[in-house]
């Protein structure tokens, strides 16, 4: 690990000759950690280990679904699969992905020397560490692990094994994690700006990951109240869901929704944040409509926390709720729609150059808006029902969830990677697992739109004849895609944090704007030691 | 390198197996391209091969739904073209090697003005349109026929309420040579409704609106049928109600769409739509049989009676997991030799009324008490199991007071 700053860090800093050691070095460096840069560079890791074996967990889905009939796994074991690779993916590997790209950027961005709670900064992330050991080991505890799905509705949990206590344990370890995260974000962003930036000048990125941390702030508490309401029905006689003992379980799906919708913001916000800086750096532009940007971004926020229940269309609620429901997240995609528009704009009339960032950014444009229509329609109601558990959802949320956050992550990967390793990726092998990526995704997911509208339902072993063509062509799909990222790893990753490439220079970008292109790349282990004298728009580094 | 002779050995299926899936792979891709015939055909009233859309539409309200989805498609559709378009022709104009020089606009506050409203105004608008249909999906009043549609693992179960054939009721299983087909990992191509198929359908008559209410009776399963454009989560300890009124008759399949267990994906649906006349005819049939059946818990049977009887009740709801050969598998428990189908009746009786293992055994007490009774018997007199005892319906009728 010592690579990735070795070759950079002591001798480039020009601007840091106070500064009394260097880092350390060995394992201290990394469980005592208090720097953002080196937290937020094991978080990134952390998070694709996660995204590796919630592939994995994937395929295993996929490879079942290939052919009808049961070959490899019987039907609870491909359940432990879905659940799994769902809690995976998005607490494993989604969320903590962002909180990587936070710790590296938000500092650097505002011209701040770190996060506002350096070590707090380390808790929060060495916690996800006994989580994931958590959560990875209860395939092996008696029963296997969860199976009843991500959501984990009651009362299906009541009757699930061991594993579903080490799921609930990890769960609130993730989420206090997240929440102690959360607070250092806000903290730093509110109170450690450089001098003379306003919030109204400070990068997009830090808006969208501001927001995102009052959501999670607001409703991982409301998970952990639905979880441990779950554990206590299963142990300790309380009957919150289990209706034998005149609970309510339709109760479990508001409660888990309430922290579900705005959750799946919470993995798109920062994705718009990343793609926000990508874009007008090559489009040589500034970005269009910043104020509206954020407006929009707050408005998507506080309508999220409305619309929890179009999840449960068919659970039985009155007309009322589902026509407030249904109106509420139709509206929702009026401030989305304009975020898209402004990017167009300005795209518009740029002068665009398409290295790997600006393709994952455009990609993501063009495919997360496809995510977006489906949603649309899922948000009518009465379509809903036809569609509600079928494979047309599992197609909605990964279109926006993959072609969403992922490519924004991966974008942000290219963008910043040289700024954190001081080394050029090379361009060819971007654009093959950019390709590579785009064109496996749509075959794995595209043919699953047709399978929801012809009634196939989600998390099923074995399904219809009719369906095996679509299903197949998606396992197709699905080993490509996990090829794609495996060569992005060994292609990419590696080599950038081996130093093995062009040296980068501090802006390898022309178009690109902030406070992390006046520093070195790679960026020296600690930078703004003291706070920077900025320009009138706060964007460049004066005297 | 010895001869593989036998199919049992592991290189040998690997072998198989990976041919399997290269030629699924080539398949696949030749799929891509051009499509060649396949096996199995479209199942009418339930999904056709490689269907691209929803189910063509079988009562009013599911042509309604048809027809909003293709105008959001429409919309979205003419959307989409114009966004990318307008995204596209940037790409190629807008870019830096055919020296565009960048402009340097960067809000205007009309424009944001003008790409809030007007989507504000369509999406009113598609709500608008959705909105009648909400309120006619919801009206359950003055039904024809009403049916209490309960949720199992895994099973559902049909009671008639109200209305034409009140009084009647039966559990629809998915058929048990299915379930062994997919065990298999080979299911035949000329099986049309595979996993579709059910052994006792709900049966209603055209033309009449049926108000489906459904519960269930462990954990939240759901009632879908999308020719009918019916779907409802079928929740424990609570009634929720959903209609429908058939306008063709004919065969209408459906499965179950709220994850529920291990056996989620084999608990289908399948509707009968009938004419008046066969739906009168079915009634009287279907009530001259109960009445036939209807057992005395009181009766008292002769072993070669009960092992019989047990037989029927033991293939229809046991040998999906226990198997045929009563062997179970995996941590399904052997029947054949088992120590407490033995010597333990009490034990038997007490797992067969209240399920064990958390539910991986569901609990069995919707059964009749000659039901469980006889197949009671059947187990501690089949395969290795000779005790030559017998179990009688009183003592199961005993064992529920407890």
């Amino acid at each position: 690990m010592s690579a990735v700053l070795d070759h950079g860090g002591h001798g480039h800093g020009h601007d840091h000759d106070d500064h009394a050691h260097g880092a350390p070095h060995g394992w201290r460096r990394w469980v005592f950690a208090t720097n953002h840069k080196d937290i937020g560079t094991m978080y990134l890791l952390f998070s694709f280990t996660m995204l590796m074996l919630g592939g994995v967990l994937a395929l295993g889905i996929r490879l079942e679904l290939f052919q009808p009939g049961l070959q490899y796994v019987n039907p609870e074991l491909f359940n432990q699969f879905t659940t799994m690779h769902g809690i995976i993916m998005v607490f494993g590997a989604i969320m903590p992905a962002f909180v990587g790209f936070a710790n590296w950027l938000i500092p650097m961005q505002i011209g701040a020397a770190d996060m506002a709670f350096a070590r707090m900064n380390n808790l929060s992330f060495w916690l996800l560490i006994p989580a994931a050991i958590m959560v990875a080991g209860s395939f092996f505890v008696p029963g296997g692990a969860p199976s009843a799905g991500w959501t984990i509705y009651a009362p299906l949990t009541l009757q699930m094994g061991p594993s579903m206590d080490m799921a609930i344990f990890a769960l609130h370890i993730m989420g206090a994690s997240s929440i102690m995260g959360s607070i250092n974000i806000i903290v730093t962003i509110l109170n450690m700006r450089a001098p003379g930036m306003k919030l109204m000048q400070m990068p997009l990125f830090c808006w969208t990951w501001l927001i995102t941390a009052y959501l999670l702030i607001a409703v991982m508490p409301v998970l952990a109240g639905a979880i441990t309401m779950t554990l206590t029905d299963r142990h300790f006689g309380t009957s919150f869901f289990n209706p034998a003992g005149g609970g309510d379980p339709v109760m479990y799906q508001h409660i888990f929704w309430f922290f579900g919708h705005p959750e799946v913001y919470i993995m798109i916000l920062p994705a718009f944040g990343i793609v926000s800086a990508i874009i007008p750096a090559f489009a040589r532009k500034p970005l269009f409509g910043y104020a509206s940007m954020v407006y929009a971004t707050a408005s998507i926020a506080i309508l999220s926390f409305i619309v929890w229940a179009h999840h449960m269309y068919t659970t039985g609620m009155p007309v009322t709720g589902q026509l407030f429901f249904m109106y509420a997240t139709m509206l929702i995609a009026v401030p989305t729609g304009v975020k898209i528009f402004n990017w167009l704009a300005t795209m518009w009339q740029g002068s665009m150059t398409f290295e790997t960032p600006m393709l994952f950014a455009v990609g993501f444009l063009f495919v997360f808006t496809m995510g977006g229509f489906t949603g649309l329609i899922l948000a009518m109601a009465p379509i809903d029902i036809q569609l509600q558990d079928t494979y047309y959802v599992v197609a909605h949320f990964h279109y926006v969830l993959v072609a969403g956050s992922l490519y924004g992550l991966f974008a942000g990967v290219y963008y910043w990677g040289p700024k954190w390793t001081g080394v050029m990726y090379s361009e060819t092998r971007g654009k093959i697992h950019f390709w590579g990526s785009l064109i496996f995704f749509n075959l794995t997911f595209f043919p699953m739109h047709f399978l929801g509208l012809a009634g196939m339902p989600r998390r099923y072993a074995d399904y219809p004849l009719q369906f095996a063509d679509f299903n197949a062509i998606a396992s197709v799909g699905a080993f490509g895609f996990g090829l794609m990222q495996v060569y992005f790893f060994l292609f990419v990753c590696v080599p950038m944090m081996r130093g093995k490439g062009e040296p980068a220079p501090q802006k390898p970008w022309e178009g690109a704007e902030g406070l992390e292109w006046e520093i070195p790349s790679p960026a020296p282990w600690h930078t703004f030691e003291t706070p920077p004298k900025l320009n009138a728009t706060a964007t460049r580094v004066v005297g | 390198m010895s001869t593989m002779s036998t199919s049992s050995h592991p290189g040998h299926r690997l072998r198989q197996r990976g041919l399997d899936v290269a030629s699924r792979v080539g398949a696949a891709l030749a799929l891509l391209a051009a499509g060649p015939a396949l096996a199995v055909k479209d199942l009418p009233g339930g999904p056709a091969v490689n269907q691209l859309n929803l189910h063509p539409p079988m009562t009013r309200i599911a042509e309604n739904i048809n027809w909003l989805h293709w105008v959001m498609l429409i919309i979205c559709l003419v959307i989409f073209v114009a966004v990318f378009g307008v995204m596209f022709y940037s790409i190629i104009k807008h870019r830096k090697s055919v020296g565009y020089k960048a402009a340097t606009f960067h809000e205007s506050t009309a424009v944001e003005i003008a790409w809030t409203v007007v989507p504000f105004i369509i999406v009113i608008a598609m709500g608008a349109m959705a909105t009648k249909t909400v309120v006619a999906m919801k009206d359950t009043s003055n039904p024809d026929l009403t049916v209490k549609v309960t949720g199992y693992q895994w099973k559902w179960g049909y009671d008639y309420l109200k209305g034409e054939g009140e009084g009647i009721g039966f559990l629809s299983t998915l058929d048990v040579a299915h379930r062994t087909m997919s065990d298999s990992g080979k299911p035949s191509a000329d099986v049309t409704d595979y996993l579709l198929k059910v052994d006792n359908p709900l049966v209603v008559p055209v033309n009449k609106k049926v108000r489906i209410i459904t519960t269930a009776t462990d954990v939240i399963h759901a009632w879908m049928v999308p020719s009918l454009a019916v779907k409802q989560d079928a929740i424990p300890g609570f009634v929720r109600d959903t209609w429908f009124r058939a306008e063709k008759t004919g065969d209408y399949y459906g499965q179950c769409a709220e994850l529920c267990g291990k056996e989620h994906a084999y608990m289908p649906i399948h509707v009968k739509v009938v004419s008046e006349a066969d739906y009168a005819a079915w009634v009287s049939e279907r009530k001259k049989a109960m009445a036939a059946a209807a057992d005395d818990p009181s009766k008292e049977w002769k072993l070669e009676e009960l092992v019989a009887r047990g037989e029927k009740v033991y293939a229809a709801n046991c040998a999906a997991c226990h198997r045929p050969d009563g062997k179970g598998a995996g941590p399904i428990k052997a029947l054949d030799g088992s120590a407490i189908v033995l010597n333990d009746p009490a034990a038997q009786i007490k797992i067969l009324l209240n399920g064990a293992a958390n539910g991986a055994m569901p609990a069995w007490k919707q059964l009749s008490d000659t039901e469980l009774a006889a197949v009671m018997t059947y187990t501690k007199n089949s395969w290795s199991n000779k005790t030559g005892k017998l179990v009688q319906p009183a003592e199961i009728v005993a064992a529920r007071k407890q």
